[in-house]
């Protein structure tokens, strides 16, 4: 294996450790959730990111094995973190946030989330909420 | 060519499918590729109900060219993102919600800016309106959040436009 | 060199997975214990895979996809659940 090949791979998994390392060290620092949410969905992708472009490369040039298949992890993280974040920002809006705590749509009503049926019942037919709401809202 | 039409409802999944199984088998010969060919030609026929007006990519080349610059940003926002989170004390972070009204109409093609949102520059985007015609996104650190949302509108959604609308 | 930037990405992964293990046993709420299970099977994927460089082999790449779906799948469920008090209606 050259010399160029070896630095390579030694700076993306340092680099991929580094970025998982912020990751997850911003999940304890920041100060409240939907800062929170920063710093995985981002970090952590570049790290394993990182991480798998290592594999890759040691198996092309340490194992002589053409090898393509870490970046169908990548790829699938990619698509994956937005929709997760999604969804627990949706849960933190419907458990602790209120219209008042977010700007207002301006186009809309207000936002898919804070949507109430209109008879008032708490929790009247939460179907119905969801699918006229949100086309393609992430989910 | 309506054979052809019925055959291959999404000749661009079917593409992709291929694609993903020679990938997934890490070989390239000839057996993974007719596998792949067949999964590729099988599961949009199965799959066709569900997908329901879906619209057209305009261009590839476009498409290739959104791929690169939100590629690009990914990396520009994992380094931002880390130094917020590590030189910066939490009293300085300025964090802001806005709200990005859409001039996209395709549930598809705000589906795909909502994902590029989140991916990029300390910017996460938690929720839609109620008729989802804006967007509620939220900055770790924006002192102007008005130039959060110009840039959102200028860099994606008006490629996003020229892909799908 | 490849052996020592190992161990250094072994030392930083695992560091994040026990950040991780702190918040899902401390934290403030239930959406920051979602978050933190969410990192922490990333986390799992990462390790897994320099535990395939360090051996040397790709077995454990089904495993990392498997973990990488399976986590996906249960985060949105479980933040479906705290959303809506069912998962599939």
């Amino acid at each position: 294996m050259s010399q160029a090949a070896e630095i390579l791979i030694a700076a993306s998994l340092a680099v991929g450790g580094v970025f998982g390392l912020v990751g997850s060290y911003g999940l304890i620092k920041l100060p409240n959730l939907v800062m929170r949410l920063h710093a995985p969905t981002k970090a952590t992708t570049l790290g394993v990111g990182g991480v798998l472009i290592a594999s890759m490369l040691h198996s092309w040039f340490a194992l002589g094995r053409f090898s393509v298949h870490e970046l169908l992890i990548t790829m699938f993280l990619f698509l994956t973190a937005p929709v997760t974040a999604h969804f627990i920002a949706k849960a933190h809006i419907h458990r602790r946030l209120s219209a008042r705590d977010l700007p207002a749509p301006q186009v809309d009503r207000g936002w898919a989330t804070l949507e109430r049926p209109e008879d008032g019942s708490p929790d009247g037919d939460p179907g119905e909420k969801a699918e006229g709401a949100q086309p393609g809202g992430g989910n | 060519m309506r054979l052809i039409r019925a055959l291959f409802p999404h000749p661009t999944l079917s593409l992709l499918l291929t694609a993903v199984w020679v990938a997934m088998a890490n070989t390239f010969t000839i057996n993974s590729l007719v596998l792949g060919a067949m999964l590729g030609v099988a599961i949009p026929i199965f799959t066709r109900a569900y997908w329901p007006d879906r619209p057209r990519l305009r261009s590839p080349l476009r498409v290739a060219e959104y791929a690169a610059v939100v590629l690009w940003d990914i990396v520009m926002a994992n380094i931002a993102v880390a130094r917020l989170v590590l030189f910066r004390r939490n009293a300085d972070l300025r964090p802001a919600w806005i709200a990005v009204p859409l001039d996209l109409r395709h549930p598809e093609a705000i589906t795909a800016l909502a994902g590029t949102i989140t991916m990029t520059p300390g910017t996460v985007s938690c929720d839609v309106s109620s008729e989802g015609r804006a967007l509620l996104v939220h900055c770790l650190h924006a002192p102007d959040p008005d130039a959060v949302r110009d840039e959102i509108k200028q860099r994606y959604e008006r490629r996003l436009m020229e892909i799908f609308e | 060199m490849i052996a020592l930037a190992l161990d250094f990405a072994f030392a930083c992964f695992g560091a994040a997975m026990l950040m991780n293990m702190w918040v899902v046993a401390a934290g403030r709420t239930v959406e920051d214990r979602i978050l933190a299970l969410d990192t922490m099977v990333i986390n799992a994927i990462a390790l897994l895979i320099l535990h395939g460089i360090w051996a040397g082999t790709a077995v454990f790449f089904e495993a990392a996809m498997i973990i990488a779906m399976l986590g996906f799948v249960s985060t949105v469920a479980y933040a479906r659940f705290i959303l809506r008090g069912n998962i599939i209606e």
